[in-house]
């Protein structure tokens, strides 16, 4: 080396023009580091508000029920097969009913909070208890204990969602005293102070005399409406238990920030569950239902199991069909064609192929499958045909450029020991471009398990309540119940949604999941 | 092969061969007018030359002169590269190899080639030999195929090294092993011709020397040609030596007369290292 390239900086222009270089390389690196803070950022953010979401979905509120399995009901005369004891929803709903009507006597003359008590369960809540029963007979006629989901409303209310409350603590409350209709007067010496205060704040200085909000007043398993509050005394209407539990207490008040009428849950029902959780009959627990269910129009009730299944079924069409194919289309091209116009046009129309967008292939699928060939709507024999139509493209990509890696040195050595060109083929190029062929399917296939567009086209998006058995049966996939449940306006279906969509994140994790290990357990060093 | 008869190296070589039958009898392999073309480009011009059996012959010359092409011609590998188009005659065993009914996959089981990067497959050194003989059928059982791997390895003089690890895989032998893996490959489904195209050029030279070594042995029972940018290793292994330039075939003579006594200008300039 000479000195001069030891020291190039000779003139000022070159000192300059080697310092705009240093300057546009340390520019790049932060465009660089720029881009990639954002892309992880906006992924920070899908985390958080999915997954907080669907955290709030990953539990739900279950009531326990003693009910007494009275043969009359359950079983009665000429309905007392295991198949009819299976479906007597009615028979089982009473049960349920009945026993709430027990626990809460106030509901029982009154019609209109007789059908608010039966909101706490729907009706097909029981269905587990009656599928049990039915297998084993021998219950009828015992005691047993049975949960069934809290109606979604009160649940999203009890995780703190859906009704904006404060809570203050009252002071002590020195006296009870009846009054008429159902109301008492409760008094205690500065009691309701805070509670006027806080009133005061929620209700921006409104008058404090006149409740303007629900306040509720709990103790215990006892709740009551507040109809006027002094500050030592106020009036209280008793929605369930009883008036003596406010004696000698400091009960707790909810201001409740809108007025019943714009709430999906009345003050009765809130008491009910208060009181219900009070007695430890409200338990939180893990929601497996989420996978163990299928779609109802009940967010208690909804799961995912049946768009599970339909998703699986539709893969497994999907891969039968795009993995074969696409796989000996790219050999056949890569190995065995022969350079021409003919295969260069084929070439160039499936790179075309692989960027029509899918919903083109809904269409294309539901006009061939479905109106020419007559396949049945909505099932996943036609979605896995349309998606393989739109994953096998994909799939011809991916595995031409696996076998171009494999070295041609390897297919020279074959062909010298006199191997033909399929044994060529087969036995050395295809198990070593494996790992990248198996890696562009599986990708391929990922694609297509989150593929909503096509599948809405030939009539995947209908309610499906039963798990498909076959490829022939009705049925819907996993994007596609996440875009029919994000379709409902009732605000408990919001975390369910955001639940489902993680189901199917995870489901995508696990398949690129695969696609590593396959690469590190079988690609090779040549 | 007892019907193949070759013709007598003329180079005086320390090694004690069984004697050469027939000094006259028929070649080989007789090429005759041999021209290649890439497309529109001709790569060789009528070149004829023939190759004794049990010899080693030698072509040299400059990069590009189209050595390997012509080598390729000798087991049809040729036909696997695209527009490459190959005229004239090669004849084995009196029969025309680039006739149209000559199936080249089973020419090619007769004519073994080795490359100039060691290739192995990547599955195990038994699998490595093994993968010929079991494609062709030529072994009867287990312990048969067992038999042709070890010979096929003692041959190359490998077995001696690779023997506790015969399902190691083939790509973690050294580069030399590696090679004379490929020569064990190619032997294992009993060629009559071995092509080596530069076999020593990615090796050190103590492998090289090894290699030298085999060749020397294999050529008691092979017809054998060989590729080298070395003059030296073309002076040791081979008998017979081809300069090849532009093309064209410009010198074929025994080795030691090529080596010490050329005819032509342009051979003397290039042995010489005037030009290359
Ligand atoms: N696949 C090919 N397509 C087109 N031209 C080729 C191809 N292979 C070789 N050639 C040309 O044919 C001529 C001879 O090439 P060849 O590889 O036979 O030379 P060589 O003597 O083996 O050279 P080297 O000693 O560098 O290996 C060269 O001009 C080369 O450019
Ligand atoms: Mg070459």
């Amino acid at each position: 080396m000479t000195d001069k390239a030891r020291s190039p900086i000779t003139s000022a222009a070159a000192a300059k023009h080697l310092k705009r270089r240093r300057a546009a390389d340390g520019r790049f690196r932060y465009y660089g580091l720029t881009a990639i803070l954002t892309a992880l950022g906006a992924l920070a953010v899908l985390a958080v508000s999915i997954g907080s979401q669907a955290l709030s979905a990953a539990t739900y509120n279950v009531v326990r029920y003693d009910i007494t399995l009275d043969p009359a009901v359950v079983a009665p005369e000429g309905k007392s097969r295991p198949a009819d004891i299976s479906r007597n929803v009615e028979g089982f709903y009473s049960l349920i009913r009945d026993n709430l009507l027990d626990t809460f006597p106030e509901a029982q003359e009154d019609r209109v909070l007789r059908r608010e008590l039966s909101d706490f369960v729907t009706r097909l809540a029981v269905l587990p208890t009656a599928r049990l029963v039915a297998k084993n007979p021998e219950l009828i006629g015992s005691q047993i204990t049975v949960t069934a989901p809290l109606n979604d409303d009160l649940d999203l209310y009890l995780k703190g969602g859906g009704v904006r409350e404060r809570k203050i603590r009252t002071g002590l409350i020195a006296s009870v005293q009846a009054g008429a209709e159902g109301t008492y007067a409760l008094q205690g010496a500065g009691a309701f102070d805070k509670l006027i205060a806080g009133l005061t704040v929620a209700g921006e200085g409104r008058a404090t005399d006149a409740v303007q909000m629900d306040v509720l007043l709990t103790s215990g398993a006892s709740t009551g409406r507040l109809t006027s509050i002094t500050p030592g005394a106020a009036t209280m209407e008793l929605l369930t238990g009883k008036a003596e539990d406010f004696t000698n207490d400091r009960p707790t008040a909810r201001i409740i920030l809108s007025p019943e009428s714009e709430r999906t849950i009345s003050d009765r029902q809130i008491a009910w569950t208060l009181a219900l959780k009070d007695m430890g009959r409200i338990k939180r627990e893990p929601r497996w239902t989420l996978l163990t269910n299928s779609d109802s129009t009940y967010p208690e009730l909804a799961g995912g199991l049946s768009a599970i299944v339909g998703s699986l079924l539709t893969m497994l069409v999907t891969a039968l069909v795009a993995m074969p194919i696409g796989v000996l289309a790219a050999v056949y091209l890569e190995e065995f064609a022969p350079r021409n116009r003919v295969t260069e046009f084929i070439e160039v129309n499936i790179n075309n192929l692989a960027a029509v967008p899918s919903i083109v292939f809904g269409l294309l699928g539901a006009a061939l499958y479905i109106n020419f060939l007559g396949m049945p709507r909505s099932a996943p024999l036609v979605g896995g045909l349309v998606l393989a139509l739109m994953t096998f493209p994909v799939v011809i990509i991916a595995s031409r450029a696996a076998l171009k890696a494999v070295p041609p040195s390897v297919r020279s050595g074959a062909l010298a020991v006199g191997a033909s060109q399929m044994q060529t083929v087969f036995h050395h190029v295809v198990p070593l471009a494996a790992p990248g062929i198996l890696t562009g399917a599986i990708l391929g296939m990922a694609r297509a398990l989150g593929e909503t567009a096509p599948l809405l086209l030939i009539g995947m998006v209908a309610f499906v309540g039963d798990v498909p058995k076959s490829p022939m049966d009705e049925s819907t996939v996993m994007p596609v119940l996440i875009f029919s449940w994000s379709n409902n306006a009732e605000r408990s279906w919001e975390p369910l949604t955001a639940a489902m969509i993680v189901i199917l994140l995870a489901f995508l994790l696990l398949m690129n999941g695969l696609v590593v290990f396959l690469r590190r357990k079988y690609e090779r060093r040549w | 092969m007892d019907t193949s008869q070759g013709m007598s190296p003329v180079v005086d070589n320390n090694l004690t061969l069984p004697p050469i039958a027939d000094a006259a009898a028929a070649p080989r392999i007789d090429c005759r007018n041999i021209k290649v073309f890439y497309g529109e480009t001709q790569a060789i011009h009528d070149v004829s030359m023939s190759f004794p059996d049990r010899a080693v012959t030698a072509l040299i010359g400059p990069s590009g002169c189209g050595k390997s092409t012509f080598l390729r011609c000798l087991n049809r590998m040729n036909d696997t590269i695209e527009n490459c188009r190959v005229e004239g005659q090669i004849l084995m065993d009196g029969e025309n190899i680039n006739d149209a009914d000559v199936d080249p996959v089973l020419l090619r089981s007769r004519v073994g080639m080795v490359f100039q990067k060691p290739n192995p497959f990547p599955k195990s050194i038994y699998d490595n030999i093994a993968y010929g003989p079991r494609i062709h059928g030529l072994a009867n059982g287990r312990e048969d195929l067992d038999a042709i791997v070890e010979k096929s390895l003692r041959r190359a003089g490998l077995w001696d090294e690779v023997k506790d690890r015969l399902m190691a895989p083939g790509t973690g032998l050294s580069g030399g092993q590696q090679q004379r893996l490929c020569i064990a490959r190619a032997i294992a489904v009993q060629p009559e011709v071995i092509l080596m195209d530069e076999p020593c050029s990615a090796l050190d030279p103590i492998a090289t020397a090894r290699i030298e070594e085999l060749i020397d042995e294999l050529r008691n029972r092979y017809c054998i040609v060989i590729v080298t940018h070395s003059m030296q290793q073309a002076a040791r292994v081979s008998q017979r030596t081809a300069f090849f330039h532009l093309g064209n075939l410009v010198e074929l003579g025994d080795t030691s007369q090529i080596f010490t006594n050329p005819r032509e200008k342009r051979t003397e300039d290039y042995i010489t290292g005037r030009f290359g």
